[in-house]
């Protein structure tokens, strides 16, 4: 189905929720309102029409220009091989954003990525915690302001250029 | 990943009548079957397992991060990291996605020379998925076999790059060296004399009872099951579903070459099981083969790279490229901001995918078919974590 299509029934299904303009590419993208993406992606999913039977991937990315942490999912259809790309931003201080683990298992690991990476927190997510970094870790590193700590447990994070030695 | 000790607590279940005790064991980060360094904390009763827990990040490198501080150019030897067993895939979609983001044509002499590099990897990767599968449930003989063979589809890489296991072979806009003279000739002859010996390894091991006892019929994933947690490459076709980037989303000269796509059919058990999963990775090593000759066959003469300035300062963007790597539909993420130093990049594994479904398929499984399980969904660990 074409991506403008595809645009035009998620609107009628979610009105104002979804922006107007669709931003044209490859992987065309609809921009959507932060508490509608659950049922945005719900929606995509279950539609005989549209069956976006799989999320490709889940990526979070720092606006910091815009004080905004932006999530990308990149749905693709298996059954009808149609691709788009749902969007959504939340406030960098505190990102917040529904849980779409009930809609794809993969979300779970993927959502728990963001998580850990980036800081943004799922709500109703089963298990969210940290994946990739340590439990005690502090801070999420892929934040544009992330300082990375002087040690860790005793290890240094620093070491004397090796051109020096 | 979980810093010390065993946090899962121990619950005990006491069913009617008998009273037994769930176990819980720890396997891994250190353990010869766990292809690279990952964790299982697996909760069993007796010799069942009720699940395997998955703990990763023991690898965690912080590879995306390392893009956003080196640049365009200088991120290319850093991607041979992310998937340290068939690099130039990975190579390849970096590539990919920074001349999708600045619009750069590759010369059609480059486009060929990635396509003999990535099909030789892709037989390389799979000689070791198949033969670590043997290792893992006991048959120790055809991994020797398979890294015999992978050997000298190394001494063809180093030839043509200089490196045998991280090459760092392509740049943006095309490939950083030409073929060295007679390379054709010996790649073919390799093409050749390798062919007839997927035969004798399905000789030796695929037809094998014991071989097929201990993988058909084990962790059944059903197309839709497959397809909902995001299983790519053999995975899902093992799961009978046909689908291939090179096919169906074609990128660089693959359209122009001739090659089936080889999906799992239940020959020995039930569709979608271990032995399934095995056996699209031998019949794709034909494919393989198929794709070299015909390539090593038509390489066009010209330029291997185009021009592309050493300052690659990319318009503002996104892209997200999807390449076929041995595991699987690969997905590059890179936003660009303008400058000379992408603004993020994330890396969507194959193996990433394959792992989060572990504790769905462990599921009444035996301890002792959890290896075979991890060996059939090809797992490396670094591709988890990178």
């Amino acid at each position: 189905m074409e991506a403008a299509e595809i645009h035009r029934r998620l609107r009628d299904k979610l009105g104002n929720a979804v922006e107007p303009t669709l931003q044209d590419g490859d992987w065309p993208a609809c921009e959507v309102r932060a508490a509608a993406v659950a049922e945005a992606c719900r929606f995509l999913r279950d539609d005989p029409d549209l069956r976006f039977d799989c999320l490709s991937n889940l990526s979070a990315v720092d606006r910091k220009a815009a004080d905004q942490i932006e999530v990308h999912y990149h749905l693709f259809s298996y059954a009808h091989r149609h691709q788009v790309v749902v969007k959504a931003s939340s406030p960098r201080l505190d990102p917040v954003l529904p849980t779409v683990s009930n809609v794809w298992p993969i979300a779970n690991w993927l959502e728990r990525e963001a998580f850990d990476l980036m800081g943004v927190t799922f709500v109703n997510h089963p298990d969210l915690r940290r994946i990739l970094m340590p439990e005690d870790w502090v801070g999420h590193p892929l934040r544009k302001d992330f300082v990375e700590p002087e040690e860790y447990h005793g290890i240094s994070t620093r070491r004397e250029s090796l051109l020096k030695i | 990943m979980s810093t010390a000790g065993i946090e899962i607590g121990l619950e005990r279940e006491t069913p009617a009548g008998l009273e037994t005790e769930e176990m819980t064991l720890n396997m891994g980060p250190q353990h010869p079957s766990t292809h690279g360094v990952l964790r299982f904390v697996v909760k069993a009763d007796g010799e069942v397992m009720r699940r395997a827990i998955p703990d990763i990040g023991y690898l965690h490198r912080s590879i995306e991060k390392i893009s956003e501080k080196v640049g365009y150019h200088g991120f290319m030897p850093y991607t041979d990291r992310v998937d340290y067993v068939s690099a130039m895939q990975c190579n390849q979609g970096w590539a990919m996605a920074c001349e999708k983001l600045a619009s750069i044509e590759v010369p059609r002499r480059g486009e060929y020379c990635r396509v003999i590099a990535c099909e030789l990897g892709r037989i390389a990767s799979h000689l070791i998925s198949v033969g670590t599968t043997g290792m893992d449930i006991g048959a120790f003989t055809p991994f020797t076999h398979a890294l015999r063979e992978r050997e000298r589809i190394n001494n063809l890489l180093e030839e043509l790059c200089g490196a045998r296991l991280t090459f760092n072979y392509m740049r943006i806009g095309g490939c950083a060296w030409d073929i060295p003279p007679g390379f054709v000739k010996r790649a073919s002859e390799f093409v050749e004399q390798f062919e007839p010996l997927i035969d004798e390894y399905n000789e030796l091991i695929s037809f094998n009872k014991i071989y097929v006892e201990r993988l058909a019929n084990v962790a059944i994933v059903p197309a839709e099951m497959a397809i909902a947690w995001n299983l790519v490459g053999p995975n899902l076709r093992g799961s009978g579903v046909k689908y291939d980037v090179r096919k169906d989303v074609p990128y660089s000269v693959y359209p122009e070459l001739e090659f089936d796509v080889p999906v799992g059919t239940g020959e020995r058990g039930t569709l979608g099981d271990s032995y399934d999963r095995y056996m699209v990775r031998m019949n794709e090593m034909k494919e393989s083969c198929r794709i070299l000759r015909q390539a090593l066959g038509g390489i066009p003469e010209g330029p291997v790279i185009a021009k592309v300035p050493r300052t690659f300062k990319p318009p503002p963007g996104e892209v997200y490229v999807r390449v076929e790597a041995s595991r699987g539909d690969m997905g590059w993420f890179v936003v660009s901001d303008g400058t000379a130093f992408p603004a993020r990049t994330h890396i969507r594994t194959g193996s990433f995918s394959a792992m989060a479904i572990i504790e769905e398929l462990s599921k009444g499984l035996m301890i002792a078919d959890l290896v075979a399980v991890i060996a059939s969904l090809d797992i490396v660990a670094p591709e988890v974590d990178r």
